[in-house]
């Protein structure tokens, strides 16, 4: 479980993020919503570590992140996983390194032990028989793929996906959302993911925070989100008209 | 303002560079690497300019050698004096500012515009030390590209003057033991170390801080090679002050 206290966050004169409070909760897939530019990247910057928050504070677990020592903060990013929008995989490796890689930071043990969980995972993600690949030389679904394997190659308790299916076709999108919402159910773990696509929010989205313009103005599940009268909430959802028609059949359904 | 700013924030990289060291496994890995990328891989440009220069600097000298009573000699003196003391120290690691520098500066840099050194830090890895600790290390090994240029430099300029008909073999071979100074070798290793730092470092801090996306890369590629090549005449300067004056 992860619990954000009135966090703030400023880029010089630019208040990004205006106390935000939630909590994201375990074996969960809490997704984080809102157009372009309303603070979900940020947000999820401050929760993995890459920015501080100005003010307000993060708790892992009841255990606050800016009082930990650097001992528990390297306990902590050992627990956390992270699926970056282009998949950030390090280009100079093949795949089975760049699966391979928390697990030789983290641990002690020989190759052959490190390979063996490498391909668990790679089978997990359904992906079997590319270890020598370099990323160059794979898909994007691919690339989503093995930085998903990477991203819980160390068994996570915490599980950050930023965009987990920009750029990629429909089903591709959808494989990769249900992925992620098995992964979180199996392994128990606190799942948050960062998107702008309604897909997913009525795919996976068991808890929904909704961020405009740095503020948490909604809410709820996604079945709670297609009922909700915010209007700010109302014009994201419903700013397509595929989305519109499903509205409007509900409505007259009821 | 921002230069100063700029300069802080190089001195502050530098002593996060130094902290939190990658497990030792993985930075072995990557020094061999680095050796590879910035040493190995330097040895033929550096072996084609210097033997090519080394032979421009004899025949030059000795078309300027109007006057009888000028010893033959001066032509393998003047190469070996040239070679040991400004161009294989000084112009080689200007070139490489440009061969290794630029390497350096865009590889670090498209890391840092695909996320990969976020995705570094998540995992608990000092990016700093991983990425720029192992090119500090193989700049060590750059000693070892100076030597390979001061030979071959020498080599280029005994054969041009030899077989251009300029010199003798035997004048020639006289010019270069002749007047020797030790202390020249030790001046020059010492700037070579010298520049190896600023190489490793100052292209280094050009792509990690950079912003923006790929068209930023190659600009601060360019500045990265505009940097360290102020950077390595300032310091050639100063040093030769301190060290031959």
């Amino acid at each position: 479980m992860i619990k954000v206290e009135n966090i703030t966050k400023q880029f010089g004169e630019d208040e990004v993020l205006k106390g935000i409070s939630t909590t994201f909760e375990r074996g969960k897939t809490n997704l984080v919503i809102g157009r372009s530019g309303s603070g979900k990247t940020v947000m999820l910057k401050c929760l993995v570590g890459l920015f501080l928050p100005n003010s307000g504070e993060i708790f892992f677990e009841d255990k606050a992140l800016g009082e930990m020592n650097n001992e528990e903060q390297n306990i902590l990013r050992e627990e956390t996983g992270m699926l970056f929008q282009g998949g950030a995989l390090f280009d100079s490796m093949n795949i089975e390194d760049n699966v391979m890689f928390p697990l030789r930071m983290f641990s002690d043990k020989k190759r052959p032990e490190l390979l063996a969980r490498v391909n668990e995972v790679l089978k997990r993600v359904d992906l079997e028989n590319i270890n020598k690949k370099f990323p160059s030389e794979i898909s994007g679904g691919m690339k989503k793929r093995v930085s998903i394997a990477r991203a819980i190659v160390n068994k996570p308790k915490y599980l950050f996906c930023d965009e987990p299916n920009s750029g990629l076709d429909p089903k591709t999108a959808t494989l990769i959302d249900n992925l992620i919402q098995d992964i979180t159910k199996e392994n128990d773990i606190t799942t948050i993911v960062v998107t702008h696509d309604m897909n997913s929010v009525m795919e996976i989205g068991e808890k929904i925070v909704f961020l405009k313009n740095g503020k948490l103005v909604w809410q709820g599940d996604n079945q709670e989100i297609f009922k909700t009268d915010n209007t700010d909430v109302t014009d994201f959802v419903y700013s397509s008209d595929l989305f519109k028609k499903i509205r409007d059949i509900q409505l007259s359904e009821n | 303002m921002k230069y100063l700013r700029d300069i802080g924030s190089y001195f502050l990289m530098l002593k996060k560079v130094f902290s939190s060291p990658t497990k030792g496994s993985v930075m072995k890995e990557l020094i061999f690497k680095e050796i590879d990328d910035l040493i190995i891989r330097s040895l033929g440009i550096v072996s084609f300019i210097s033997f090519f220069i080394g032979g421009v600097i004899a025949i030059q000298t000795a078309l300027n050698l109007e006057n009888p009573l000028i010893p033959k000699t001066l032509i393998g003196f003047a190469t070996r004096q040239s070679i040991i003391l400004e161009f294989a120290p000084t112009f080689m690691s200007i070139i490489l500012a440009g061969r290794a520098g630029s390497f350096i500066t865009s590889s670090i840099g498209s890391m840092r515009v695909t996320e990969q050194i976020d995705a570094l830090e998540v995992m608990g890895v000092n990016s700093l030390n991983y990425l720029v600790f192992p090119k500090i290390i193989a700049m060590l090994f750059y000693p070892f590209i100076i030597v390979i240029s001061m030979f071959i430099g020498i080599l280029g300029g005994y054969l041009a003057g030899v077989y251009g008909g300029f010199t003798s073999s035997t004048d020639f071979i006289l010019g270069l033991q002749d007047n020797f100074n030790s202390f020249h070798l030790v001046y020059a290793f010492i700037k070579t170390f010298i520049f190896a730092f600023i190489l490793a470092t100052v292209p280094s801090w050009h792509g990690y801080f950079m912003k923006g996306g790929s068209l930023e890369v190659g600009k601060a590629s360019t500045k990265a090679f505009v940097w360290t090549s102020i950077l390595i005449i300032l310091t050639n300067y100063i040093v030769t002050q301190l060290l031959l004056s």
